[in-house]
């Protein structure tokens, strides 16, 4: 039951204990993340003022779940129906040369463009900040957003390039030698943000 | 370690669906203002064409710009016909040069197998001889499975000059890692030797194929070819074998025509059918950007190839086994083994 | 002062050890314990004796291709493959369709010295298959030629070869077919079959070598004549010989090393190095030569030595030329193809690579017995010793030899041509 593993594996174990053996400790269950989603979608709204030209872009892959979620709590709480789509940032990235090639996944713009909207990113770790850098480059080529905001479920610190979230769900100080993970339901089967002591480079 | 692509057997079935899902996503780029990725920035992508088709290299040549990879055009055309500069030395020009992606496309069956052993980068065969011509059976599968989705168990015809096409060879290979039924229709006289070992069928008899087709895919037929007895003249060759109006109804209602170019209109394909509804020739071409991005970035991307074969170094000839007696077993590429698959 | 050589210890093909007294030229004695004062002591303790290896299939590139072999090159990987006669095939530049010719080979053969030189005559003037070349000048001159091959190329035309097989009759000649039905065979690249479609290669049907091999099989019963059989390299080549022998047609046949230990599966490399004609075949072929060549249907081991200059093979398979080394690793081969497998012992590699051909070549002075009397031709073989074929260290101007890298068995320690050494050690002596 105990396997919850410190890498995005789908399908991860449910397991209730917060203390796992290995290290591994939940920062997050189920009921915070919702909370802090739920927070989320409410400032969105409020800096946006209702959020009318807002276009939530999640990336890849736990992003795009929570972009969902997101649009979801707006659309509750708005009355009225918010889209997610998601921004792939593969062929963007600073590290393809460091790996073997990666399968792509999918960009999908609700609406079908970014011209004019504000576009808001969303990924679930903010860490040194290269894959947002990945994103507006990626967003650069699909249009030219009005402005462009980004939330994060989790910040973790330790940023390499000056990239500020606009929307945090949870301000996490790490060690770089910690991994954060985050598990969604829809990818993982549960839902939790897990701390564990990584062995070797930091994610 | 480097990979190439110079066989439709190199791949894996895990290999060509990626391919093929990565081709999906990257054909949408299509649509956008800005064609560009920054991917292989930085990475030198030469078309080493020993053959003219204008159209495969400036396909290649295409997929590698939007890719923000170098380009070198390398028309080496006639210069093996006319023993100038050899192949080896044009290799090592390009080692020079530092091409981490080389394309060819040579008259000469297995020139690629060779080139891959003179360079440090990845091969990407465009077309060697009457071998193969792996990506254009990935373009295939691709406008294949947008018209008829998982091709797992549909059927296809491949009608034609089997024998000299690197394409059939290519698409059996292909089609048949991704579960598709293949059946080759031919005369005789047009279909290899040994064709019984391949993992398709054959068939000697269009008509009694059409309505169980659920794509047929024309080959071009050299004129020429009857002067070497192949058949006796164009007329009857089309006759028996030519795809018309009369025959295209044969087929099923969603089945699909493809042909990969450059057609004989008259000859194995009418007019009509060729500009008919059911024709996604012209698609074909189109996709054919989409799939080599693909390649190019699955090849090239990453500090490892992610799709493609490793070179076979001559000398791991030890492997090899010298001894033809009874005791081993007869190794062919298990692709072709038949009962596999 | 030396004076003749005693061979201490040597197994006569593979017998109990003997010494060997040779004098001069000559064997003068066999025996145990045999010593004489002031001979050249040579231990061949573990040694296997046998008559210098005859060679009916070799091309020396000389004259007009010395870039790929020469005589001398040649001659000598010939004698550290322990040969002490080749015949060079007629493939020149010029072709060795003249007296002229031949004679200058002949004559460059005995300045190297390595081994004897016998000239093979062109049956047609330039091989070109037409017009016979003049084999009665050839068979009178001092290269006394008695095989006649348009190697490399079929005689193709049925009358000028059934003409060829009669005129031949005047000198007690062979004509050598290289049996390669041209038309069936245009641009053909490799052994036809399933490999060939799949590779994309012409194939070259086993029919093309057996229909002129049938043909020729016809025409020598009809004419009376004596035909030999170049390179047999399918089962249905071997069949046709049984039966044309069961017929008592004049008829004998080769098979080249390579022909017995390759397949045609080799070509997936697309490495030219195995390209060759005739071109490898199944492994049912190279059962079917093996058992040929074990009950003597298939009558001799011929090298096809067919040196090519490195450009001529580092390219793509179809612009590649045909032709793979020979002479330094066919014993070796042999063994491995042929002893190894019990098929033969090694009386029976002496009278497939020596006896018969000496005498289908009508040479007196070679394949003989080891016995009092006879000529000191000799080849000593360590049958234990393997040996991881080296490119560096051949004798040939060439490096196209598809064993490179590979280990092989027997190691050819001393070859004798006429009493005197031309290998000592595995070394040129």
């Amino acid at each position: 039951m105990n396997a919850a593993l410190p890498s995005p594996q789908p399908g991860a174990a449910t397991g209730g204990s917060a203390n796992l053996s290995s290290g591994v400790r939940a920062v997050l269950e189920a009921a915070d993340l919702s909370r802090a989603v739920t927070r989320i979608a409410h400032e969105i709204l409020e800096r946006t003022k209702g959020g009318s030209d807002v276009v939530l872009l999640g990336i890849p892959t736990r992003g795009v779940g929570l972009a969902r979620r997101l649009a979801e709590r707006m659309s509750e709480v708005e009355g009225r129906s918010f889209a997610a789509g998601s921004l792939d940032i593969t062929m963007y990235r600073d590290d393809l040369r460091l790996r073997p090639a990666r399968a792509l996944a999918h960009t999908d713009v609700p609406g079908g463009d970014v011209d004019g909207k504000l576009v808001v990113l969303v990924d679930d770790v903010l860490f040194s900040g290269r894959t947002i850098r990945a994103a507006l480059d990626a967003l650069g080529e699909l249009g030219r957003p009005r402005a462009v905001q980004l939330a994060v479920l989790v910040d973790r610190g330790h940023r390499e390039l000056p990239i500020k979230a606009d929307y945090v769900g949870k301000n996490l100080p790490t060690s770089r030698h910690e991994q954060v993970t985050v598990l969604i339901e829809e990818v993982d089967g549960r839902d939790a943000v897990l701390l564990s002591p990584a062995e070797g480079a930091a994610q | 370690m480097t990979k190439h692509l110079i066989s439709a057997g190199d791949l894996s079935r895990d290999d060509a669906l990626l391919i093929l899902d990565t081709a999906t996503q990257l054909a949408r780029l299509a649509d956008r203002p800005i064609k560009k990725l920054p991917t292989l920035r930085g990475r030198t992508v030469v078309n080493l064409f020993y053959e003219d088709s204008t159209r495969t290299r400036t396909s290649f040549e295409a997929a590698a710009k939007r890719l923000s990879a170098d380009v070198i055009n390398f028309s080496a055309k006639g210069s093996s016909v006319s023993k100038g500069e050899s192949l080896k030395d044009t290799a090592l020009t390009l080692e020079a040069m530092g091409a981490d992606g080389v394309v060819i496309r040579h008259q000469a069956s297995g020139a690629p197998h060779r080139l891959a052993n003179w360079i440090k980068g990845s091969v990407v065969n465009a077309g060697d001889g009457t071998h193969e011509h792996p990506t254009q059976a990935l373009l295939d599968a691709f406008t294949m499975r947008r018209h008829l989705g998982n091709l797992e168990s549909r059927r296809v015809a491949i009608v034609g000059d089997v024998l000299h096409s690197r394409v059939a060879r290519s698409n059996v290979l292909l089609l048949n890692t991704l579960g598709a039924e293949v059946t080759l229709v031919a005369p005789p006289t047009l279909l290899p030797v040994g064709v019984e070992g391949w993992p398709c069928g054959h068939s000697f008899d269009l008509d009694s194929v059409l309505a169980k087709t659920d794509v047929v895919m024309m080959l071009r037929v050299q004129r020429e070819r009857m002067n070497d007895s192949y058949f006796p003249n164009a007329r009857e060759y089309s006759r028996r074998y030519g795809l018309d109006a009369a025959r295209m109804a044969m087929l099923p209602e969603h089945a699909i025509v493809m042909h990969p170019g450059p057609m004989n209109r008259g000859m194995e394909i009418a007019a009509e059918v060729a500009d008919s509804m059911r024709s996604v020739i012209v698609e074909q071409v189109a996709n054919g950007v989409s799939v080599r991005m693909a390649v190019l970035y699955l090849l090239l991307g990453g500090n490892v190839s992610a799709i493609g074969a490793e070179s076979s170094e001559p000398s791991t000839s030890s492997e090899r086994e010298l001894e033809p007696a009874d005791t081993g077993q007869r190794r062919r590429r298990s692709d072709f083994a038949g009962e596999e698959a | 002062m030396i004076s003749g050589t005693v061979i201490k210890g040597a197994r006569i093909l593979g017998a109990q050890p003997q010494d060997i007294l040779i004098s001069d030229d000559v064997i003068t004695e066999v025996g145990v314990g045999l010593s004489k004062a002031g001979a050249h002591v040579v231990d061949a303790d573990g040694l296997i004796a046998l008559p210098g290896l005859v060679d009916l299939h070799t091309h020396l590139r000389e004259p007009g291709r010395e870039d790929a072999e020469t005589v001398e090159t040649g001659t000598l990987a010939a004698a550290l493959g322990g040969f002490t006669a080749v015949h060079a095939m007629a493939n020149t530049d010029p072709v060795a369709d003249s007296a002229g010719v031949v004679e200058q080979v002949w004559l460059a053969g005995r300045e190297a010295g390595h081994c004897d030189v016998h000239p093979v005559g062109a049956v047609s003037v330039g091989l070109r298959g037409e017009q016979l070349a003049e084999l009665g000048a050839m068979a009178d001159s001092h290269a006394r030629v008695r095989v006649f091959s348009d190697d490399g190329k079929c005689v193709s035309d049925a009358l000028l070869m059934r003409r060829a097989l009669e005129y031949v009759k005047a000198f007690d000649g062979v004509i050598a077919q290289h049996a390669q039905e041209p038309r069936l065979t245009q641009d053909a690249q490799m052994n036809e079959g399933e490999l060939s479609g799949v590779l994309g290669l012409r194939g070259w049907p086993a029919v093309a070598e057996e229909a002129i091999i049938a043909r020729d099989i016809l025409l020598a019963e009809h004419v009376g004549s004596r035909l030999h059989v170049c390179h047999v390299s399918t089962a249905g080549s071997v069949e046709l010989i049984r039966w044309a022998k069961s017929r008592g047609v004049n008829v004998t046949a080769e098979v080249t090393p390579h022909h017995l230990l390759l397949t045609d599966e080799l070509a997936a490399t697309y490495d030219p190095i195995y390209k060759v004609n005739p071109p490898l075949r199944s492994r049912d072929d190279v059962e079917a030569v093996r058992r040929g060549l074990a009950d003597g249907t298939i009558d001799v081991v011929a090298t096809d030595h067919a040196p090519h200059a490195l450009e001529d093979k580092e390219s793509e398979w179809q612009e590649a030329a045909f032709g793979m080394l020979g002479l330094e690793t066919a014993l070796s081969v042999v063994v491995a193809a042929m002893v190894e497998t019990e098929l033969l012992d090694w009386a029976g590699v002496a009278d497939r690579m020596s006896i018969r051909p000496a005498r289908i070549g009508r040479l007196s002075g070679q394949g003989r017995e080891i016995a009092a009397g006879m000529p000191a031709n000799l080849t000593l073989v360590d049958p234990s010793a393997r040996r991881v074929v080296d490119a560096g260290s051949l004798a040939s101007k060439s490096r196209n030899t598809p064993y490179v890298g590979r280990e092989l068995p027997v190691r050819v320690v001393h070859t004798l041509l006429r009493g005197k050494p031309t290998v000592l050690d595995g070394k040129p002596a």
